[in-house]
């Protein structure tokens, strides 16, 4: 296992503390009083997603995370996980959907996503951040009363559902911000 | 980011405020050696090499005009001040520069409480230069009392460091191998006491352990802290001062533990100051002095968040 000294620290660079991988977002460095310097490091956990501040002594030793990441494609699902394979060696992994949570709905088939691999396994997923889908269920639009619905639930192909304007229609294919899960336009008409 | 001419000219202004304080108060202003032979042992300062003296030795950049202002007072000044740069070998941050200015000023046979004044008074003359209103009224506080309020420990000082770090972990706070005293000590303050303080109002920092002050006396009536003092304001450590410690064999003796623990964490091992530790027992006891970041003082006084808007030239 690799490690670095604080020196070493930039926005990027993936570490271990308290046995989670971790990359640096943030780093400042500070010194009190005539003590030691230190580097006021925010970082956000690769597995959870939430972001920390650590103040981490010169001269520390930080622990290298073995962490990776790859672009491989979404195949399938199957039961309680997801298929994914590198189309350079065709190599496959599989992820639990517990790792992948509500981006499972963003996640078309067959699309490109980045996977992360932490000690040699495979963890979770990054989404590019827009996709472009097909709406497979909507109610027609202009039902009801319009001046309280000013949008109507969508399903698209890859699962989730998404809040449209009343205008789209059962066909047509939408741009969606994968982060937010919000609609961001339709870019094509069935 | 540099100072823009704005900030160069209120600059000027507090510079020319604090050279007018000192003249009021019957001060000296000195110029002292920056190229010296003893840069100090302070444990996390290192100085730049600054090639050789006639005899060989090497020479390096002040990291404190300290040692030669004191040995002023060994001859005989009682009040003295100087505005000078200093150099210290570390990376740079918001709030640090690899030289920047230092305000040091001394009263021989007076006490920190007379230097502590001063530092107050320094605010309100660097605030009227600077045109914004005046410093809120300061809080005096103690190392003790901000460890209870804010680290759940009774800190009394004189804890060695096993038993520092047994009252941290035992008050809930996660130690990390391999920190020394004063790491224990600055990584609670930093986490907890640091972003505590209210940046509106300036805060005096009384009674510091001594591991953390080599150069102060032992307080009189508790000797288990340091005379000193730290004065913080809107988030920025501004003023160092410390009742000066005149006990020549004592100070060797820390000079001397200083100089181990340096070549111990394998830190470039600078000279004793002989030529300081002669001087002190000549100084009028009781003797107080105090260091002041000029370049921050300028920062509290404009708002700026960043050293580099107060510098004209600044590195990095």
């Amino acid at each position: 296992m690799a490690t670095y000294d604080t020196s070493a620290i930039r926005k990027g660079l993936k570490i271990m503390i308290d046995g989670a991988p971790f990359s640096v977002v943030e780093f400042q460095f500070v010194k009190p009083g005539k003590g030691a310097a230190f580097t006021r490091t925010k970082m956000k956990n690769l597995l959870t997603g939430s972001v920390i501040e650590r103040n981490l002594r010169t001269g520390e030793k930080l622990e290298s995370a073995d962490v990776e990441t790859k672009y491989m494609q979404y195949l399938y699902d199957e039961g309680e996980m997801c298929v994914f394979m590198d189309t350079t060696d065709y190599e496959q992994v599989q992820i639990t959907n517990d790792l992948i949570g509500d981006d499972k709905g963003f996640m078309p088939e067959n699309g490109v996503v980045e996977v992360l691999f932490f000690m040699g396994r495979a963890v979770g997923v990054t989404l590019p951040n827009f996709i472009e889908q097909p709406v497979i269920e909507t109610e027609s639009g202009a039902r009801g009363d319009t001046a309280t619905n000013v949008t109507k639930a969508a399903k698209i192909a890859s699962g989730a559902t998404v809040k449209v304007p009343l205008f789209v229609n059962l066909g047509d294919t939408i741009r969606v911000d994968t982060r937010t899960g919000e609609y961001l336009d339709r870019v094509g008409r069935a | 980011m540099a100072a823009d001419a704005k900030m160069l000219r209120v600059r000027a202004r507090i510079v020319n405020a604090i050279r007018d304080y000192f003249d009021s108060q019957d001060f000296v202003e000195v110029e002292t050696p920056v190229r010296v032979a003893n840069p100090g042992q302070e444990l996390h300062l290192d100085a730049f090499a600054a090639g050789q003296g006639d005899d060989g030795s090497p020479r390096y950049l002040i990291t404190s005009p300290e040692h030669h202002m004191k040995r002023l007072l060994g001859a005989g000044h009682a009040r003295v001040f100087q505005l000078t740069r200093c150099f210290r070998k570390e990376e740079k941050g918001p709030h640090h520069q690899p030289e920047f200015t230092m305000l040091e000023w001394y009263r021989a046979g007076q006490t920190l409480d007379a230097v502590a004044a001063d530092a107050q008074a320094l605010l309100s003359v660097a605030a009227a230069a600077a045109g914004r209103a005046p410093p809120r009224a300061s809080l005096y506080t103690t190392i003790r009392q901000l460890f209870a309020q804010h680290v759940g420990v009774d800190l009394v000082g004189d804890e060695s460091e096993s038993r520092l770090r047994a009252c941290l972990e035992a008050a809930g706070h996660a130690t990390v191998p391999g920190d020394g005293w004063d790491d224990l000590f600055f990584r609670v303050f930093l986490d907890h006491i640091e972003p505590a303080m209210d940046p509106e109002q300036p805060t005096f920092v009384f009674d510091w352990p001594l591991p953390l002050a080599a150069l102060a006396r032992r307080k009189p009536g508790n000797p288990a802290v340091a005379e000193r003092f730290e004065l913080y304001a809107s988030g920025l450590e501004l003023c160092n001062a410390f009742g000066e410690l005149l006990d020549a064999e004592e100070q060797r003796r820390r000079f001397t533990e200083e100089l181990q623990e340096r070549g111990r964490r394998q830190k470039v091992v600078y000279p004793i100051d002989n030529a300081l530790i002669e001087a002190l027992p000549r100084i009028a006891s009781p003797a107080a002095g105090a260091a002041l970041g000029v370049d921050r003082l300028v920062m509290w006084a404009t708002g700026a968040r960043d050293i580099r808007e107060v510098v004209a030239f600044p590195e990095g």
